[in-house]
């Protein structure tokens, strides 16, 4: 297992930035997400770190190994580095069997059969692929085919397990049933885990940290709490979790701390920056208090079991969102309270 | 040097890509700039006053005026019978068709000179099978075939085949709801033939006619077994003419009148490829099922029609070789009492040149295939997978050393090895030079089922076990291999077929004892022993029958576009 670093990390593709000065650090056994709308590089990163491709300028360190150096050329091909890949397409080898394809990453490293038999036994049982072990990819279910290349991956005890999207071609039910046993499987092993992923609600389920990329840069890399909370611009307020962002028209620092002029009133926020001009409105952030100054009127209210959320206009135009205990309908009037919103600077 | 690097591909990738690259590049094209280099040149100097002279001798005008006269009407006989079948099987609710198609290719792995072997067997005053009837014409009385018209019939049968293919091929991508839609509008029968489909067709259809002219204008083994018996020459007969009879001192000469053919090649191949990347715009849009325009009433006479042709064209003259092949001597009717395996007997066991050209030619083909599976699979992959520009024009020439005309190939090959750089040896005379001549020429029927079946690879599969630490060869062998090993084995058979049945190129390079059975029919029949001549050629019919069936069998676990008879 093994750290990883990169150092403003570029990849162009006919001279089209599909990665731009990506820097980041993933500590030894830490399970990261790369989330990202479709199109903002997180696939590229993957492929990059796994060394399917070179990177057009920056460095790359696994460990104690610099893999990659676009400045002096070097680039240690991705069958020397040590790392596990799972694919969204899972790419068995039709032609092998599971206990064959599990146990092929040890035969090209030239293994005694013993010692073979051993640990692919192990990894098999480990994924719980044991009584499948002689059966064809063929004739496997999307999971089980899934645990295969996760079994295939992890045999060889790689430096570093790379994941793509591998849950985007499972059912919702399988999909959180096999968020666990990668959860589990990431306890049990302590590898060091990059996960791309464009769902968010998986990110947050399984990840230590999450990366978020947008356009070829990595706009935040935080705790999913963090992104959750404390989103440090636009992109990510936006992108990650319900809510709205909405324009402070005036900060003023008053007694109990920042306040701002937020759609014609005045409310308590928290914030890092001195001066920001942004609020992220969360709907844990709004309730609902019939004697507020700010009215708004539902716009639509949608049952989600348990509570409903609200898509609420106010007087000024602005759109919010809210969840409540019951069913609003539709045009009705509601005064809003707005609680202590976290508040970011977008330049 | 950001521009070089692909991805995920080491340093030893682009090594073994660059290598596989060059021996292929020196293999298929070396030969043929040597050939135009030679034509051009006197003493290493550009001199064009050969190429002026040979071209105004009669003999060579003759020749190119007989060339180009059998190649076009027979191209054009092609046509009639080949696009009469495609139409039929491929828009109508015939029955049956995966045998008719079937029997449609025959004619094409048939080679020629049995081709034209077979036929003259059910014709003429000779004929065994006629006599047999009672129904030849009288002692001395002209073989009909050994003339123009003969010579342009049995190019028509040869080559139906391929109109057949490619319009079925243009046919079948023609998408229902064009066809649907006309229909809905109120055209009906031959209005929606002649103005929907015929018109969508009509790239793939000047296509395969491109193609097919070529072929016709290369073909050896029938203008020479009908036409120099008959003193009518065409380009491909004189040039073997001239360089049998005089030896390698006329090559400068021989290697002008292939420029001259080649040339003419060359247009009609350029024609093909402008009329195939039209058709390609076509192809866009789904195409779903395949048509079946009922035919009703007369379904069971266009079938019956179908089949009698089929039969005459397949089966009359399969009779015949086989008839002549079983008479104890030339001119005897057969009966019960006269039939004899004598002379299979003779060809298979006794006889030590047939011996030969048969280890010769198995040899040889298994060899190429082989050899050229070992060069494919790997060039193909690492073609695939870091493309280049190097790698585009190789992609674009590959098939030039198999549609140009043998001959053509068969000189240029002569003049590249004929002196080995420097050094004294010779590769001429011996059965290298006619190996070498085979890796150029059927590289591409190796070359095409391989990158078919490597292009609908998933990527995954090889970077899958690059991240498990598999090195180059490791992959190339238990990844890439066995997954492609269905078209890699179809090639090889393909690749037997065509070398095992070849001529033209043969024709021209063997000596004593390097003879190959395409060369045996030849020798034999030209030296009047048309009985083993027969033996031998329905001895080579069954060996093809029995690997395009194999090929057939195969055909389930094989990907679009690897059996050149399923479009």
């Amino acid at each position: 297992m093994a750290d990883i670093e990169l150092q403003a990390v570029e990849k162009h593709f006919d001279g089209v930035a599909a990665l731009r000065s990506v820097t980041a650090s993933i500590q030894d056994g830490e399970f990261v997400a790369l989330l990202g709308p479709s199109g903002c590089g997180k696939s590229t990163l993957l492929r990059v770190l796994a060394g399917f491709e070179a990177p057009t300028r920056g460095q790359i360190r696994i460990g104690a190994r610099e893999v990659a150096n676009a400045e002096t050329g070097q680039a240690i091909p991705p069958e020397a580095r040590n790392i596990g890949f799972v694919f969204q397409s899972y790419a068995l080898w039709p032609h092998m069997s599971v206990r064959r394809n599990v146990s092929y990453p040890l035969e090209v490293r030239g293994l005694t059969k013993v010692a073979r038999v051993a640990r692919t036994d192990a990894a098999l049982a480990a994924t719980g692929l044991m009584p499948f072990a002689d059966r064809m990819p063929a004739d496997l279910s999307g999971g089980q085919r899934q645990r295969v290349a996760l079994a295939r991956c992890l045999v060889s005890d790689p430096a570093a397990v790379l994941l793509d999207e591998p849950l985007a071609n499972l059912d919702v039910a399988l999909r959180s049933s096999m968020q666990a046993v990668f959860s589990d499987f990431h306890t049990r092993t302590g590898a060091t885990m990059v996960y791309v992923t464009h769902d968010q609600a998986e990110a947050m389920a399984m990840a230590d940290r999450i990366a978020v990329m947008s356009d070829g840069e990595i706009v935040q890399f935080d705790t999913p709490e963090k992104l959750y909370n404390q989103p440090d611009n636009l992109f990510v307020a936006s992108f990650v979790g319900e809510g709205t962002v909405l324009p402070i028209e005036a900060v003023t620092i008053g007694q109990v701390g920042m306040e701002a002029q937020v759609l014609g009133s005045r409310i308590a926020i928290t914030s890092q920056d001195e001066n920001p001009n942004l609020i992220c409105l969360r709907p844990e952030n709004i309730s609902i208090c019939e004697t507020s100054d700010l009215r708004a009127q539902v716009v639509r209210a949608t049952y989600l079991g348990g509570t409903y959320r609200l898509d609420l206009q106010t007087n000024s135009g602005a759109m919010v969102v809210a969840h409540a205990r019951q069913r609003h309908a539709e045009g009705t009037q509601l005064g809003l309270s707005i609680s202590n919103p976290w508040a970011f600077t977008e330049v | 040097m950001f521009a070089t690097q692909k991805y995920g591909s080491s340093r030893s990738e682009d090594r073994l890509l660059r290598f596989v690259l060059l021996v292929a590049i020196v293999l298929t094209l070396a030969p043929v700039l040597r050939l135009f280099a030679e034509g051009i040149t006197v003493d290493d100097r550009l001199n064009l006053s050969l190429i002026s002279e040979v071209l105004s001798q009669p003999s060579t005008q003759r020749a190119l005026q007989h060339s180009l006269l059998t190649a076009g009407l027979g191209t054009l006989v092609s046509l009639v019978i080949g696009s009469a079948f495609a139409f039929l099987v491929a828009l109508t609710d015939l029955r049956g068709k995966a045998a008719l198609v079937f029997c449609l290719m025959i004619p094409m792995m048939i080679p020629p000179q049995i081709t034209a072997l077979s036929w003259t067997q059910i014709m003429g005053p000779s004929s065994v099978l006629l006599k047999t009837l009672g129904l030849a014409p009288p002692l001395g009385a002209p073989q009909p075939l050994y003339s123009p018209a003969g010579i342009i019939l049995l190019l028509g049968i040869q080559h139906t085949s391929i109109i057949f293919l490619t319009l079925r091929a243009g046919l079948r991508a023609i998408p229902q709801e064009t066809v649907e839609a006309a229909r809905i509008s109120g055209a009906r029968g031959l209005r929606l033939w002649w103005q929907i489909i015929v018109p969508l067709c009509l790239p793939s259809l000047a296509a395969g006619i491109a193609i097919t002219f070529v072929t016709a204008l290369g073909n050896f083994g029938i203008p020479a077994m009908l036409g120099i018996p008959a003193g009518y020459a065409t380009l491909p007969t004189l040039i073997y003419q001239k360089l049998a009879g005089m030896g390698t001192t006329v090559l400068a000469e021989v290697a002008v009148l292939a420029i001259l053919i080649g040339a003419v090649a060359i247009c009609g191949i350029g024609v093909q490829r402008f009329f195939q990347t039209r058709q390609r715009v076509h192809l866009v849009g789904a195409t779903s099922r395949p048509l079946a325009i009922p035919l009703k009433g007369a379904r069971l006479p266009v079938e019956i029609t179908l089949w009698c042709v089929v039969f005459a064209l397949l089966v009359l003259p399969m009779a015949g070789l086989l008839a002549t092949s079983l008479v104890p001597a030339y001119g005897v009717p057969l009966g019960f009492d006269t039939m004899t395996f004598a002379s299979w007997h003779e060809v298979l066991f006794r006889q030590p040149v047939t011996a030969r050209a048969f280890v010769n030619s198995f040899s040889l083909s298994i060899s190429a295939a082989i050899v050229l599976m070992a060069i494919c699979l790997p060039l193909a992959w690492l073609m695939d997978r870091s493309p280049s520009r190097l790698g585009r024009v190789f992609d674009s020439l590959v098939d030039l050393p198999y549609a140009l005309p043998g001959v053509v190939l068969a000189i240029a090959m002569i003049l590249l090895l004929i002196n080995l750089p420097f050094t004294e040896a010779t590769l001429y005379g011996t059965i290298w030079i006619i190996f070498l001549a085979y890796l150029a020429r059927f590289l591409t029927v190796m070359f095409r089922p391989v990158q078919a079946s490597i292009r609908q690879l998933d990527p995954a599969m090889n970077e899958a076990a690059q991240s498990v630490g598999a090195t180059l060869f490791q992959r190339l062998r238990s990844i890439i291999l066995p997954l492609t090993a269905p078209s890699a084995a179809a090639g090889a058979i393909l690749v037997f077929l065509t070398a095992f049945n070849e001529l033209t190129v043969s024709a021209l390079l063997w000596s004593s004892g390097t003879e190959t059975l395409g060369v045996m029919i030849f020798n034999l029949d030209d030296s009047g022993e048309i009985v083993m001549a027969s033996a031998l050629a329905a001895t080579i019919v069954l060996v093809v029958m029995l690997l395009m069936i194999a090929i057939q069998l195969l055909a389930r676990q094989l990907p679009k576009g690897v059996i050149p008879w399923q479009t």
